[in-house]
């Protein structure tokens, strides 16, 4: 060490070892410290260590982040209630429960409706996955699996097959066959491989595609006959808890969300983040494209449910109420996209006018958490389905 | 491990004790009172009604709802009936309540030990006789067997925390015991009753956004690594690539974005049925499924909702088999039908399956996009030229942009020509527009309900013959399944 000498400007607690020394500043980043001699030399000589790498590229992170919302809000010319103004008020809303579907021994967490507008497919934590008629409430199939806790479940396009996995970290296709002579769980596919919990899984158009959501972060799309992966998607930093497809003329995006609060819409071919979105202050339940395609709701732990529009590129609307304490854990819009149905985990479902952003009605029924709920393909009912062990059609 | 992530997936928690305190706030709160419990005076009681009351006033809601919330906040053990504590229930009248003992929340989340629960159980059936029900007998009995060895620390530390408690007024003891009493209702609840506290599958946490600062990794109360902790210098490089390339981005004003939203849900709403109903009538109300029978896939003539709608969107009218059937007819009459058919077979590459991509790309080439070919298209020599490179190396998003550039070309020419044309106003004039179902039958049911009719069966999808693409299938038959399985 040469013999330097230094000003001495200020005498106090370094930023770094917090001990009353003579500080001198140091410059890191284009932030300005005190560092006492000590840490200023270790400083020196160590070179940048991980912990301060970290800490500075977070720090770039949060400030990009702010830079952004700037941009985003330089457009936000007015607010969607405000627009929503002049149009005229829903009235009072009747729905009454229509079909009440028993037969689960547990805890209902997932169900998918057949595009034939009645049959649906719904799923259980005792490992049970029955394909109903809802509209006669029959039964028509039951597979039982080899896990607990099958939190996601579908129906494919034609009808043929069902996918469904949890806890086994798989998705299984299941084609649905009347013949009684064969064993339905015989001719389980096995397609995705994940290294962690699956927590949602969708067709996409056609029955030889499935796109999986897990808990091990990533999303993936998987060729049902050789389960080969198609492509993968990373970016999410925590568990991804849902998925939807978006209805547009293209068809080659999807949305997740996940329990690090984002909402990521993802371009299926090239696996690369379109539009990231971070409003929400806790884990996102559930995700559901607008009928139009050009927005998206999510149900949150924070019990808020939220629009964002893909072209705004900024979350447009809260639907909260402060008498709604518990998360919503799944959502889904009427046809129209006027109405938002939410099913919440205090068992109730609350019906919100897009629009507007008030509530338009709360319906009681469920006796235990709603855990999930999709609006018909003709959008004549919505089917929830709860931890009382029982699925409601509503109309 | 109930740590950072067991309350960080319960933040409804917090906001029911914000809910709480502002209940017992002594200007805003709810009326509260002393009771007489026998011969003791209790106080700081509220009346159930009037907490129902408060909730209503303070929320603006409805009593059915208030009485929810409020049966909630019970269930949680926020709230405890003094009268009768085995039962987390809120009743709407003068039954009295208190409010547990913060020391009690439930977002503490203590691991309520079996070691606590025996002292616990010990202590009550060692004050009375008799004091423990059913299934807490039971557990007390499974209890004694698998601690046995600590049995004697068990009934040591109830007589110690009963002489304790001794020392207490009789009130504030009998107060003591019902918060304690509460707090293992929600924690051990009685058989039937759900538990509260029970949350699914544990989820990992965020833990990038909480970056580690030692170099040894995690702060001690962490959930057990999982695959994030080491991503996090990636992430924050990915975060921020992401950041980037949305500033980039071209954005909407709102108001074009939210405008549109209001011209879409007011053009759907006679077609939403759940918003304006539909005739002849819902078949989830009326039991009566012809509302299905008459919007069936491929019916020889659809409704005129249904045909409006094919003017609504391009997407629209190719989503509907029976609005591309007649677009494809269309086509023919302006000889350009092969734009459709290369559409349909691009689309059935991209969803096809993986092994099939190959015998597919070949067979579009050859059918639609080969010199000379039967069906050639016309894609401009940009995209051809782009397209026929890329069909060195097929994979199924190789015809994309032939595909997109065949479909605005249908969407900005053929479509609004076929929406001007004879043949859409014909469809127009002919659709059918059902009426509403008669009243009567509806009416037959409130007065014989034992004549209520069966709903319907139809066959399900997994038994009709595979339709292939651009046929219609046979019309989906009428009630000829009787019962569903099993």
């Amino acid at each position: 060490m040469c013999d330097q000498t230094f000003l001495v400007n200020v005498f106090g607690s370094c930023d770094k070892c917090f001990k009353q020394r003579a500080l001198r500043p140091v410059f890191k980043k284009s932030q300005q410290l005190s560092y006492c001699s000590m840490c200023a030399e270790i400083m020196a000589t160590d070179g940048l260590h991980e912990n301060q790498t970290l800490a500075s590229l977070k720090s770039e992170a949060e400030s990009l982040k702010g830079k952004l919302e700037e941009e985003r809000a330089k457009l936000h010319d007015v607010e969607l209630h405000q627009v929503a103004e002049r149009v005229e008020a829903l009235g009072q809303f009747v729905m009454k429960t229509r079909r009440t579907l028993k037969g689960h021994g547990n805890k209902v967490l997932c169900m998918d409706w057949c595009k034939d507008k009645r049959r649906i497919v719904s799923s259980s934590q005792d490992g049970k996955v029955i394909v109903w008629d809802s509209f006669t409430t029959n039964k028509e199939h039951a597979v039982t699996m080899p896990c607990t806790w099958v939190m996601a479940c579908a129906y494919a396009p034609s009808g043929c097959a069902i996918a469904c996995g949890g806890l086994d970290n798989k998705c299984s296709v299941y084609p649905l066959t009347f013949d009684k002579n064969e064993n339905m769980a015989a001719k389980k596919k096995s397609v995705a491989m994940h290294t962690n919990y699956l927590s949602a899984c969708s067709f996409t158009n056609s029955d030889m595609q499935i796109l999986t959501a897990s808990g091990d972060g990533t999303c993936a799309l998987w060729d049902v006959e050789s389960g080969q992966l198609l492509q993968s998607f990373h970016g999410h930093g925590a568990d991804v808890l849902c998925l939807d497809l978006a209805p547009s003329e293209t068809g080659n995006t999807f949305v997740s969300g996940g329990c690090d609060k984002k909402a990521m819409v993802w371009d299926m071919r090239s696996g690369q983040c379109v539009q990231a979105f971070e409003t929400h202050e806790s884990d996102i339940n559930s995700v559901r494209y607008y009928p139009s395609g050009d927005a998206f709701a999510s149900g949150s732990d924070d019990a808020t449910c939220r629009l964002y529009d893909l072209r705004a590129d900024r979350e447009v609307a809260i639907y909260s109420k402060e008498s709604i304490i518990f998360g919503a854990s799944s959502v889904d819009f009427s046809l129209s996209g006027r109405l938002l149905f939410a099913g919440y985990n205090d068992y109730t479902i609350n019906v919100w006018d897009v629009l507007k952003g008030s509530r338009v009605s709360i319906l009681f029924g469920h006796e235990n958490r709603v855990s999930t709920l999709r609006v018909s393909p003709d959008g004549t009912a919505f089917c929830s389905g709860s931890w009382d062990h029982t699925l409601r059609v509503w109309a | 491990m109930a740590g950072v992530r067991a309350g960080a997936q319960m933040p409804h928690l917090s906001k029911m004790e914000r809910v709480v305190v502002s209940m017992q706030d002594p200007d805003q709160g709810v009326k509260m009172r002393s009771q007489r419990l026998l011969i003791t005076v209790i106080p700081h009681m509220v009346a159930g009604s009037d907490l129902v009351e408060w909730l209503i006033q303070k929320y603006c809601i409805s009593e059915e709802e208030a009485l929810h919330l409020g049966t909630l906040l019970v269930q949680h053990g926020y709230l405890y009936p003094l009268r009768d504590p085995r039962c987390l229930v809120l009743r709407p009248d003068d039954t009295p309540y208190r409010f547990q003992t913060p020391y009690f929340w439930t977002s503490t989340l203590w691991p309520a030990t079996e070691l606590d629960y025996a002292i616990y159980l010990a202590k009550k059936n060692i004050r009375k006789q008799g004091a423990l029900v059913g299934h807490e007998k039971e557990h007390y009995g499974q209890l004694h067997r698998k601690i046995n060895h600590a049995w004697d620390l068990v009934v040591m530390q109830a007589r110690e925390q009963l002489r304790a408690a001794k020392q207490r007024r009789k009130g504030d003891r009998l107060v003591m015991a019902c918060q304690e009493q509460t707090y293992w209702l929600v924690n051990r609840p009685p058989p039937g009753v759900p538990s509260v506290l029970e949350q699914g599958p544990e989820r990992s946490s965020c833990t990038a956004g909480q970056a580690q600062m030692s170099p040894q990794g995690l702060p001690s109360n962490c959930s057990p690594p999982g695959p994030f902790q080491n991503k996090n210098i990636d992430f924050y490089k990915r975060e921020m690539e992401l950041c980037r390339k949305a500033l980039g981005r071209a954005r909407v004003k709102s108001s074009v974005c939210l405008e549109a939203y209001l011209k879409f849900s007011s053009q759907r709403e006679l077609h939403d049925p759940i918003m304006s109903g539909c005739l002849p009538g819902n078949p989830w109300v009326t039991d009566d499924d012809t509302y299905w029978t008459m919007n069936a896939p491929s019916v020889a003539v659809p409704t005129k909702l249904r045909v409006e709608r094919w003017g609504f969107s391009f997407q629209e009218l190719l989503e509907d088999p029976v609005g591309r059937a007649h677009f494809m007819a269309f086509l023919g009459t302006e000889f350009s039908a092969e734009n459709l058919s290369f559409w349909e077979a691009c689309e059935e590459l991209r969803h096809g399956g993986q092994a099939q991509v190959r015998v597919m790309v070949d067979a579009v080439y050859q059918q639609f996009l080969a010199p000379g070919a039967a069906r050639w298209v016309n894609i401009d020599s940009r995209t051809m030229e782009r397209t026929l490179e890329g069909l060195h190396q097929p994979h199924r998003y190789v015809l994309d942009d032939a595909q997109l550039h065949i479909y605005m070309l249908m969407k900005k020419d053929s479509y609004p020509r076929f929406l001007k044309s004879a043949a859409y106003k014909d469809l127009l004039a002919e659709a059918v527009i059902p009426p509403e179902a008669k009243k009567r039958s509806r009416l037959a049911h409130r007065v014989f309900p034992f004549m209520r009719k069966l709903p319907h069966s139809s066959p399900s999808p997994a038994l009709l013959p595979a339709a292939t693409s651009g046929e219609p299938a046979a019309a989906a038959g009428g009630p000829e399944c009787g019962e569903g399985g099993a």
